[in-house]
């Protein structure tokens, strides 16, 4: 075993992104087992190794961790970058669920029939700019500092960033109303591990596309 | 201010009813305020005290916490109900996030079309007792402890009761096949802070009905149905 963590999951962002981006934020390696068919799938469950029969799973430290937050909330405590103390982390995790609200979307839009896609990309724009966006505006402008929560780079950050190149992806201006979270996409990109994974070659994936769409549905059938 | 934790939402189960349980199994008192009417949730709006715009919303040590999950991870960790370390965290995060999605089956159900009810019932029955309840079964059996981790009371024990009585107002003997989680919902049912809650006049919520959502749906203007995933 190499003691890297080993992340098992379809080749695309899904729900191991965030996970894939909170490992590279915090300079850990990882190596990655990706599901093409079904077959391996029903292997996977087979052979007991996943808890409630899905995916993500992340072996780590020894557990065979599944459950998409638990993962984030253990790889965030593990490398601190969840705040100092019980207060920061109810901040960091009141704003990593908003921004997993709004990634919710996202992750579920390539799935949406073509004549509701229009439709789920103006609600994408629309909670974006009137809901998500101008809280973190907000909480930036409040203290003037460069990281969300206690002046200390944390798992929040990495989420927003995260959301911020998502949204920008399908609606490229969505950031021209908000000059902290412009200031602050700058910040953050240059953070020497952040600017890493944003190079190509980096293990973070491309925007979804139909082969994706195929791939997960042929290996999750029933 | 009393200084207990006071609780924003309506008067009915939904994404707080995991707290009411939470709070009252750590023993810790919380006042109430339902929301009945789309005046008093657009007030709460222009107040500013969402932050998302949404509730649940707990007053709590100075905070006004938002998001069900963020809430329910400070108490836990506040009245010791989170393991000792990491890696028992790890674990009743994973323990909670199987419950959390079962009983997110059930908490949607109430606001499907009377056809998709009946499929969805078939569905929660089913993702129970070939996904779930198996799962927390294995967990039990394995080590023969009394409580899901660490052989300590935690916020999971607290979630998996919570989810196998929803689950059995769907279907009272959905348990048959599960004997390690018969004795382990007679057992978390008599610790004193739960036997308590389960009492009534406590603060837990009875079954969702047509009142409660007509009220969600008037406060949040919320008119369409859901579908089922």
């Amino acid at each position: 075993m190499s003691g890297k963590p080993r992340l098992t999951y379809l080749n695309g962002r899904g729900r191991m992104e965030p996970i894939r981006w909170l490992l590279a934020a915090a300079g850990v390696e990882f190596e990655e087992v990706f599901l093409q068919t079904k077959e391996q799938y029903d292997k996977l469950i087979k052979d007991g190794l996943l808890l409630f029969q899905q995916v993500p799973l992340v072996e780590i430290d020894g557990m065979k961790m599944v459950q998409t937050r638990a993962i984030l909330s253990y790889i965030a405590g593990k490398y601190n970058l969840y705040g100092k103390d019980l207060k920061e982390r109810a901040l960091i995790d009141m704003y990593v669920e908003g921004i997993s609200d709004l990634m919710q979307m996202i992750l579920m839009f390539p799935f949406s029939p073509p004549e509701a896609k229009e439709k789920n990309l103006d609600s994408i724009k629309d909670r974006a700019t009137n809901r998500y966006f101008p809280v973190f505006e907000k909480v930036l402008k409040q203290h003037g500092q460069d990281f969300l929560v206690g002046n200390k780079f944390s798992w929040a950050d990495v989420q927003l960033i995260e959301a911020i190149l998502a949204v920008e992806e399908k609606i490229p201006a969505v950031l021209s109303g908000f000059p902290q979270l412009q200031a602050f996409k700058t910040k953050i990109s240059n953070i020497p591990t952040i600017k890493k994974f944003l190079q190509p070659g980096s293990p973070r994936k491309p925007p979804p596309d139909d082969h994706y769409v195929e791939t997960v549905l042929k290996v999750f059938k029933k | 201010m009393s200084g207990k934790p006071k609780l924003y939402y309506f008067n009915g189960r939904g994404k707080m009813e995991s707290i009411r349980w939470l709070l009252a199994a750590a023993g810790v008192e919380f006042e109430e305020e339902f929301l009945e009417t789309r005046e008093q949730y657009e007030k709460l709006l222009q107040g500013g005290s969402l932050l998302f715009q949404q509730v649940p919303m707990v007053e709590i040590d100075g905070m006004r916490m938002v998001q069900t999950r963020a809430i329910l991870s400070y108490i836990a960790a506040k009245y010791n109900l989170y393991g000792k370390d990491l890696k028992e965290r790890a674990l009743i995060d994973m323990y909670v996030g199987g419950t959390d999605d079962l009983m997110g089956f059930i908490m949607m159900f109430p606001f499907f079309s009377a056809e998709d009810k009946e499929k969805q019932r078939a569905f929660i029955i089913q993702k129970a007792t070939s996904r779930y309840f198996p799962a927390y079964e294995k967990v039990l059996k394995d080590h023969g402890q009394d409580f899901l981790v660490g052989n300590s009371f935690s916020w999971a024990d607290v979630h998996l009761l919570e989810a196998i009585l929803m689950v059995e107002e769907k279907k009272s003997d959905v348990l048959s096949g599960f004997p390690q989680l018969q004795a382990f919902k007679a057992r978390i049912s008599s610790i004193p802070t739960i036997k308590k809650f389960l009492e009534p006049g406590s603060q837990r919520k009875p079954v969702p009905d047509d009142k409660y959502v007509e009220t969600v749906r008037r406060v949040l203007r919320m008119y369409y149905d859901l579908k089922p995933n």
